[in-house]
C-alpha cells in the first residue's frame, strides 16, 4: 500500500498529501504521524492539501482527528492549502473542522508555527 | 444521454468512481465549485453503499437534456435498508462511527436528491446535479 511521506524540518514536521486519498492510507497517515510525533518529539505538523481536489466527511474528519491527536502530544497542527472550491464544499456538507488551525500556504504555516513556538 | 455502471465493492471503486465523476462534470462544463460538490456528494454515497450497504453499483447517466446538461447518478445497493429515513436524514445521526453527514450533507451538495429504500432489501439514491 502506498504511504504518505512525511518531512522532518528540524522539531516541524511537513506533510504533502499528493495523491487522490484511499480510506486506508489516509488511516495510515494518522499512524505514521503520531508515531513520528513521538519519536523525534515534534512540536508543529503542517498538513499541505493543496492538492486534494475533494474533502468529504471522512477525510475532514480524519485530518480534525489527526489534528486533536497531536495536540496530546504537544504537537501543534496547521492546515494548509486548503482549494477555495473545497472549503466551500465542506462547509456546505457541515463538516467544520473546529480547532483545526489553517493557513494559506506552507510557508504562512510554518511561520506561523516558528510564531506560536516563541510566544510559549 | 450516455449512460453505464460502475461497482462499488472496495475502497479503490470509490476512488474510481471519484475520478469518473469528475471527468463527467469537466465534460459537462460545470464549475469548479460544482464539479467538487457533485464528486464530494458520490464520494459520500458511494462510502454509504460501501460500508453500510455491503457493496454494489454505481449508476451514472449524462448529456444534454433540452435545456440543461446534466449528470446524474444512482447508488445501489441490496444491503438492509434503512428503518428509519427521517432519522437516517439528520445531521449528526449516524449508525455506525462516522460523522452522520453521509446522506444529510450530500443532499445538500445536489440539486436533486431521491432515496428509496426497504428494510431488508436495499437502498438506492439518486442524485442529480446540471448546469
Amino acid at each position: 500500500m502506498e504511504r504518505i511521506p512525511i518531512l522532518r524540518m528540524g522539531d516541524l514536521l511537513l506533510v504533502t498529501i499528493q495523491v487522490d486519498l484511499h480510506d486506508q492510507v489516509a488511516m495510515q497517515l494518522q499512524d505514521d504521524l503520531t508515531a513520528q510525533i513521538e519519536r523525534i518529539g515534534a512540536k508543529g505538523v503542517v498538513i499541505d492539501i493543496s492538492a486534494l481536489e475533494m474533502v468529504d466527511s471522512f477525510i475532514g474528519r480524519l485530518i480534525a482527528d489527526t489534528s486533536s491527536m497531536a495536540r496530546v502530544l504537544d504537537a501543534e497542527t496547521v492546515v494548509v492549502g486548503m482549494r477555495p472550491a473545497v472549503a466551500i464544499t465542506l462547509v456546505e456538507l457541515g463538516v467544520a473542522m473546529p480547532g483545526v488551525r489553517t493557513a494559506l500556504n506552507v510557508e504562512k504555516g510554518m511561520a506561523m508555527l516558528i510564531q506560536s513556538r516563541r510566544e510559549d | 444521454m450516455t449512460s453505464g455502471t460502475m461497482p462499488l465493492r472496495s475502497e479503490q471503486d470509490i476512488v474510481s468512481a471519484r475520478q469518473a465523476v469528475r471527468k463527467w462534470c469537466v465534460e459537462l462544463g460545470f464549475s469548479l465549485v460544482d464539479q467538487t460538490k457533485m464528486v464530494t456528494a458520490a464520494s459520500e454515497l458511494a462510502r454509504n453503499t460501501l460500508i453500510y450497504g455491503g457493496g454494489g453499483e454505481m449508476v451514472w447517466s449524462h448529456g444534454s437534456q433540452p435545456g440543461r446538461r446534466a449528470l446524474t447518478l444512482t447508488f445501489a445497493d441490496e444491503g438492509p435498508g434503512i428503518p428509519d429515513l427521517d432519522l437516517a436524514l439528520t445531521d449528526r445521526w449516524t449508525s455506525g462511527n462516522g460523522l452522520g453527514l453521509g446522506l444529510s450533507g450530500a443532499r445538500r451538495l445536489v440539486q436533486e436528491f431521491d432515496i428509496d429504500t426497504t428494510p431488508g432489501a436495499g437502498t438506492r439514491v439518486t442524485i442529480s446535479r446540471w448546469k
